[in-house]
Parts: C-alpha cells; structure tokens; sequence
C-alpha cells in the first residue's frame, strides 16, 4: 500500500510502487489535468508539487513519494483564481492548451522560488514544451504574475 | 470584471459524464448536471451538447434565459476557431456576445441530414475562409426569422423591427422581447429567400480582439481532451508495431507478462499487436516487454543518407513540368548562372498529446471519444473498421492536444476499434510518445534544385526549380496522381511571384516506405525555405539589398509590397547591427495569405546561434479575430523554428531513429524569441487562411539572418547538422 495526501486528501492505495505517480493521478484518482507528454521527464506536461517542488511526474515512482503530500493543477486553487491561472487569462496563454496544466504548475513553483524573475531566470527554469509555441505569452503571464504577487 | 473571469468561477462546479448501458444494449450517455444553467461559455466536454433551449437552425440553439448555442463543425486544436467561427454567426444574428456559448456539431447528425455542417475536416488553414460564408447566412436566417416571430407577437410590419445585443426592438412601438422569448416561434418560421449576408464594411463584431470561449477549461485542468476520456467499465491498450514501416509480426512470445498484474488480453492490430489491461501504465509495460519477431521487409536495409542520395540522383532523372512559362533553356544560356540544391528531411509533428483513441464497438452502435481533425472522417472509418452503418456511430470530438496535420487520419481510431470489438468493452487506447514519433506520418524528405541566370543589372532571365518530393497522395493511397505533379509538392515554387524572364517548375514524385502527409503549411514547409534562401543568395549574387531585391521583382504586386514595405519599417530593415548579429529577411504566400517575416539572430565565437527577435507582416484580407490571429502567427512561427534548428527524423534500418523529445528537439522557452506581428489587410474578395502561413518564411529568414550574422549559407536543415564555430 502507498499513502499520498493529493490536493489535502489522503489516500490508501493498493499499487506496484514503481508506478509513475502520473499515471496513480490519472488512472487511479482520475485527476485528468495532469497530462501524458513524453514518460521520460524531457516535456513537463505531467508537472505537479511534490511537497511543494515542481516534480515530473511520469518519472517518479510512486513509492518513492510514499506520504508526500501532492499538488495537482486540480488543488491549486478553487476557482482558478491563483495569481499564475489569472495571468494565465489576462495573457490569453493557451491555444491547445494540453500543455497549460505542467506549464501553470512549473511557473507557480518557480515563482515561489523566484518572485522577481528575470528573462534568463525564466529561460533556464520553465523548460516546459509547448508545441503551438505559446512561450512568449507564458513569459509575459509570468512577469504579470509576479508583479500581481508582489502586490 | 470580464464575461471570461467571471466564467471562470463557476467552471469549479464541472459537470461530468455518466455513461451507462440502457436496458436494450444500448449506450445511454447523459451528464450530470450540478449546476446545469451555470457552465462557461465551452463546457469542458465540448461535445456534450450543452444546448437545451430551442433550435432554431443546426448551427444555433437559443435558450429561455437568451444565451445562444453555436455549434462549431471544425475542430479546435488550439487554433481558435472555437471562438471565430462563433463570431460569424453572432455577427450576423445580433446576440450579446457574452452569452453566447460553443459546442461540437454533430458527425453523426451530418451524415444523417446530408452533410448539414458540410465539411467537418480541419485543415489547409481553411476554417473561417470556407466556413464563412455558409456561417454568415446560418446567423442572418435566424435573426430574420427571430424578427418575423416578434412583428407577428406584435402585429407589426417585420420591416419596422430591427436586432441589438439578443433582443429585438420595435422602436415606434417602444417595445422589445429577448431572443429566448422568439425562438420557440422563429424555429417555426420558414423563408421564401433567405436574407443577404452582410458585406465586410458592417461587419461590428468581426475584426474585434475577444477572447477566446475556451481560455478557462484549459488552465484549471478541466478541459477533457480524447486521453481524459474515462468510462465505466474501461480497459486500456497500449501497442507495439513493427518499427520498419510496412511490417508485420512473425511471431511473438508473451511469456514475459503471463501472470502480470491487470494483463486481460493481447489483440492483433494491422502492423503490431495491442496490449489490453485494466490500467494504461500495466498495458505499456507489457507491451514493451513482449518479446515480438517482426517480419520487417527490404525497407529493412534502408537508411537517411541513401534516402538522401536516391532524391539527389532523382532531379537528373525523369520529371513532369508544373510549370512552363516562357524559354527557360534559352534563358540560362545568358547572364550570370546561379545554381544551387536544398535538402529538407523528413518531421514528425509531435503535438503534446499522444495520439489516442477510446472506442466502445457494441452490436447496434459503435462510440468514439477523440480528438479528430476530422469527425466526418472518422466516423467513416470507424463504421468501416467496425463493420456498422455509418448512422450508428457516434464520435465525441474532444479538444485537440495539437493536429498540425497528424489527426486528420485516425490510425489510433482504426486501432481502437479493432480492440473495443475484440473484447466487448470500451477501451483507451494511448499512443507512447515513442508510438507517435516513430509511426507518424511524415513531413515528406525533399530535394530542390534551382538554376537561376540574372541580367547585368540582377533581374532574373530565367529560373528552374525542379523538387523530388515524396507524394502525398500517394502515401494516404488516396491517388497515384497519374499527372506526376501533385500541387502541394509543388506549393509555393509553381505559384512564384517573383517576376522572372521565363519559369519552369519540375516536379518527381518519390515515395519510400516512409509514409508522409500534411505537416503545418505542406508543401510551403520546404519550398518557402528553398524558394526564400535562393532569392536571397540571388540578391547577394546581384550585389543587391534582400528586402530591396525582393521588391524590385514583385513590382506591380501591392498585396505583396504593402507586406514586405510594413516588414521592412517594423523590422528596422538596414539598422546597423552589432558584429555577429544580422537579420534576414522572407516572404511566401501560402493558404492566400502573405506573410513576411524578419528574424534577428546572432551567432557568438563558439558556434552558439541566439533568436533575438522576429517581426512578422501579414495580409489575409480579412481577419476576424485579431487576437487569435496574432496568437496563430506566433504558433506558425515558433513550429516553424522547432523545425529550422532541430528538427530530422532519421531512418537506420529501415526505422526511425528519434524516439522521444531527447532525440526529436523542438523550441523550449530559452530558444524562442519575442515576436511581433503586423496586420497589412488588403480587405476586398480576399480571405486568406492563418492556422499554417506563419509557419513557412520563419525557415529561410532565420538561415538568411544566419548568412547576415557569419556569411555561411545553409542549404539543408536542421540548422544545427552546421557547425558554425569561428564564422563571427
């Protein structure tokens, strides 16, 4: 059995603990928002928290993760009214959109570390692949973001 | 407080899908609705039908509370069209704009009322321009009728009556009543002649920056694209095929996952097998542990640099002539001679999310959830696969995690249904990224030779383009093109616009086992590139500015100089430049929209090349979104430089080599420079596509940046095979 605290809820689950935790949140729990990318950490799309750490999540057994407390796209906030999602918005970010999830959890860890990003900050951090190309949208969200942060 | 954050708020409380089987065996699928009145403007699952009010035509439903649904018959795969093929026909019906909803048109109701949506296939950056016109009168239609039920209530002359903002008014009569309050009688109302459409100049919703209906699903997590698909009673395939193209399996030995947790079974799929288990991640690594014995071919003892060679060798040997205008022979004889050869190979698309396909095949009915770039087609393949009428098969387009031309054929769906039959349930099949990278549908290998003679003063005698390019007609099986020049080879050299003495275009079509199909913008991709980087070395050659060169020989096209003019000023053309810096500069029309685009680049002493800027001009005549316009370009151009500096998919042994985002590179943050783009609308009869043209001039500008910045020239992509050390 494997115990993980997914967005303030504990679960008891009965799994190989080699699993990816990507595919616990998707399969198991059913929390659809993190996406199937890549299985080889190289395209962020499956980004959550990890106590708080952006983490791919297709990488990560989830018995390596026994007890950790998760955070997915679905727990960041109610109402999408996280500073990064409303940035989101203000910037008309997405197009496809399946790479948002990752991106928006990336960018909200990253700020966390780093509230007053420069563009090489954001360069060498948000390594995320956006296939319709929706970088120089998300680097801008992420400047607004940070500045709505600051307050 | 804007129509989209206050949306966004209520999108919490999700509706999700219940599916159970009726009583007869049948698939009865419903919703569950917690706040059934209180959705955004795009539910989540954009094929649930959200309307429940009143129809008063297939594209548009009204509901008591005067929000109206339109129905969308493209599919949005990040192009927009969920919100711009909406404001077509709230431009003409007079809506409020926020209470307008979208939703999926319906495939299966189309091949029942004899294609009432037309053409559900998504591509050739085709949507709004073809789309339009029919959308327009879908939109004028009810709002006449919505003013004939309303004069008839008051028994007034229609003629008095007009439309604003979802309500009509009669305003001699001081009175007014919601489109909510009429529908139910306008459903009734037929016309002798349906109404004229309005012309571009009344147009008041169409050409404003709104923002897209679909922007809140997709940052909370709830938007369902086809791999969130879950069902009651699932199971989930993963597959292996045989990596040679054309291939089969011999045998296999499944010993290695007897036993294993959650295995069901293994069914045969054209070319593999599929693995079925309870849960996706047990059925992919069973999948990759079968110990499988393929029956690969002579395709087996192939390789890129013999494919490379054979289409070298092919443009001395036997062609079909595109395009023939004046003497090129005799041209060439005068002046001085410019020949020289550009080689692309062949791309994978690589949208983010795999391919996939969840089918449920039963008796009377055969469901699909998925996300297509064409439903019609689909729906086709799945009643042919399935063995069932195509009246009896539902597909639920999702959204789309990317086309960019790989989901307009479902070879996940043939897939799928072969798996839901075999076993009796409805089953996710998922694609690894490993799947989709080596069993694409390739970007078609080509190489593109041009021999150019130029005059004294650098105007072109003559100019011969000749390409050997894989069919792609041929590929699907669609055609053998008996002519021996399909237009999407030749797209882009055939249609120069550079004034020339005289022009041939030559066209070799030749396939390998490598299947190839569209690939953002086609033909364009590798034509723009070779077509753009010769005028370039044609101005070096003449001694001549690029942008200058360029105008010179599209004197009298004001379409072309208008762009390339707006270009040049927004692109500080001539600006000095610090050393190792340059720009570059191109121009191509594609889908009938120009676009030029100027790249700033700059190469340091250890080879390492830096995008710094790009400037995009561009005429499509008409836009009706600028905001998802801009958003295009910008996703034209970014696709565009994943492939100028990273992009080759390989073959060694008749495979492709590139398995996953490690191998096959594309453009991360770090590699992406700020873009601008310009509008130049020429208005008049012209309505270009957006979804592919930003993507063609991004190649040859950057490589003639390159040129700018070090003086050496690339003549075959990717960038980053050119070692360009020492250069600066």
């Amino acid at each position: 059995m494997v115990a993980l605290i997914v967005n303030g809820k504990a679960h008891q689950l009965d799994i190989e603990p080699e699993t990816p935790l990507l595919w616990v949140l998707r399969d198991e729990l059913g929390l659809t928002g993190t996406k199937f990318g890549c299985g080889i950490a190289q395209c962020g799309a499956c980004t959550v928290h990890v106590n708080g750490d952006a983490t791919r999540s297709c990488s990560v057994q989830v018995g390596d993760v026994d007890g950790a407390k998760i955070t997915t796209i679905e727990g960041l906030s109610a109402d999408a009214s996280h500073p990064v999602q409303k940035a989101w918005l203000a910037e008309d970010v997405p197009q496809c959109g399946y790479c948002q999830s990752g991106q928006i959890m990336a960018a909200v860890a990253f700020l966390a570390q780093t509230p007053n990003p420069t563009d090489a900050d954001i360069d060498d951090t948000i390594t995320n692949i956006c296939r319709c190309g929706t970088y120089p949208r998300i680097r801008a969200a992420i400047h607004r973001a940070a500045a709505a942060m600051k307050g | 407080m804007t129509v989209m954050q206050q949306t966004l708020s209520r999108l919490s409380r999700r509706r999700f899908l219940i599916v159970s089987a009726s009583a007869a065996g049948g698939l009865a699928v419903g919703f569950a609705m917690p706040a059934a009145a209180d959705t955004g403007p795009v539910s989540a699952e954009p094929w649930d039908e959200i309307s429940k009010g009143q129809e008063v035509n297939a594209w548009l439903v009204i509901e008591p509370d005067d929000t109206v649904v339109i129905r969308v018959a493209k599919s949005e795969m990040g192009e927009g069209i969920f919100t711009s093929l909406p404001m077509i026909v709230a431009e003409e019906l007079g809506c409020d704009w926020s209470k307008v909803k979208a939703e999926y048109a319906s495939a299966n109701r189309n091949v029942r009322e004899s294609n009432i949506y037309q053409r559900m296939g998504t591509g050739g950056s085709s949507s709004v321009r073809r789309s339009r016109e029919y959308l327009q009168q879908a939109g004028a239609s009810a709002r006449v009728r919505l003013i004939r039920a309303a004069a008839a209530k008051w028994n007034v002359p229609a003629e008095s009556c007009s439309v604003k903002d979802g309500q009509v008014i009669h305003a001699a009569g001081n009175q007014s009543l919601g489109f909510g309050a009429l529908a139910a009688d306008a459903a009734k109302i037929t016309l002798d002649a349906e109404p004229a459409i309005k012309t571009p100049d009344q147009f008041t919703l169409i050409g404003r920056p709104l923002a897209r209906l679909d922007t809140a699903p997709k940052l909370d997590g709830s938007a369902k694209f086809g791999i969130d698909t879950r069902l009651p009673d699932m199971l989930y395939a993963a597959v292996v095929t045989c990596p040679v193209f054309g291939g089969g399996v011999k045998s296999y030995d499944d010993s290695p996952i007897k036993g294993k947790r959650g295995i069901v079974t293994i069914v045969p799929i054209p070319g593999g097998l599929a693995v079925v288990a309870d849960r996706f991640w047990r059925a992919k690594e069973a999948a990759l542990a079968l110990k499988v014995d393929w029956t690969e071919g002579p395709a087996a003892k192939t390789d890129s640099a013999q494919f490379a060679a054979e289409y070298r060798a092919a443009l001395d040997g036997d062609f079909k002539v595109a395009t023939q205008d004046g003497d090129v022979a005799a041209g060439l004889d005068t002046g001085k001679k410019v020949e020289l050869l550009y080689e692309v190979p062949y791309l994978a698309h690589a949208p983010m999310e795999p391919l996939n396909c969840t089918a449920h095949v039963q008796a009377d009915r055969v469901d699909i959830w998925m996300g297509t770039q064409d439903a019609g087609g689909a729906l086709a393949r799945a009643a042919k696969t399935a063995g069932i009428a195509p009246e009896k098969v539902y597909v639920h387009n999702c959204f789309l995690g990317g086309g960019f031309g790989r989901r307009a054929i479902n070879d996940e769906l043939e897939q799928a249904v072969i798996v839901s039959k075999a076993v009796g349930k409805p089953v996710k099949l998922v694609w690894t990224r490993e799947e989709d990278i080596r069993h694409d549908r390739y970007r078609p290998q080509a190489a593109i030779r041009f021999q150019a003679a130029l005059a004294d003063d650098g105007t072109v005698n003559a100019l011969h383009a000749r390409t050997a390019v894989g069919s792609i007609q041929r590929s699907l099986g669609v055609s053998d093109v008996p002519s021996g020049v399909e237009p999407s080879a030749v797209e882009g050299l055939a249609n120069l616009p550079y004034k020339v003495g005289a022009l041939e275009v030559d066209c070799i079509l030749k396939n390998t086992h490598v299947p190839v199909m569209f690939w953002r913008s086609v033909g364009s991709s590798q034509n723009a590139f070779a077509m753009e980087s010769f005028i370039d070395e044609l101005a070096h050659a003449a001694g001549q500015d690029p942008y200058r060169y360029r105008r010179r020989l599209l004197e009298g096209k004001a379409d072309f100089l208008a762009v390339l003019d707006k270009l040049a000023a927004a692109g500080d053309w001539g600006k000095p430049m610090p050393k190792g810096s340059g720009r570059g500069i191109a121009i191509h029309e594609s889908f009938g929209t120009i676009v030029g685009e100027i790249v700033e680049a700059a190469v340091d002493a250890k080879g390492q090349l830096k995008v710094e800027r790009v400037v995009a001009a561009v005429d499509c005549g008409h836009v009706v979104n600028p905001l998802t316009v801009a958003m295009q370009i910008e996703s034209g151009v970014v696709y565009g430089l994943s492939a100028a500096l990273f992009g080759a998919i390989n073959i060694k042994d008749g495979a492709v080599v590139e398995g996953n985002f490690d191998q096959y590179q594309v453009a991360r943050m770090a590699d992406t420079p700020p873009i601008e783009t310009h509008l130049v609308l020429s208005g008049g009869s012209k309505w270009g596509g957006i979804g592919e043209p930003g993507t063609p001039p991004i190649a040859p500008a950057l490589c003639n940046a390159i040129f700018a910045a070090t003086g050496k020239r690339i003549r075959s992509l990717p960038i980053m095979n050119t070692d360009l050390s020492g250069t600066t």
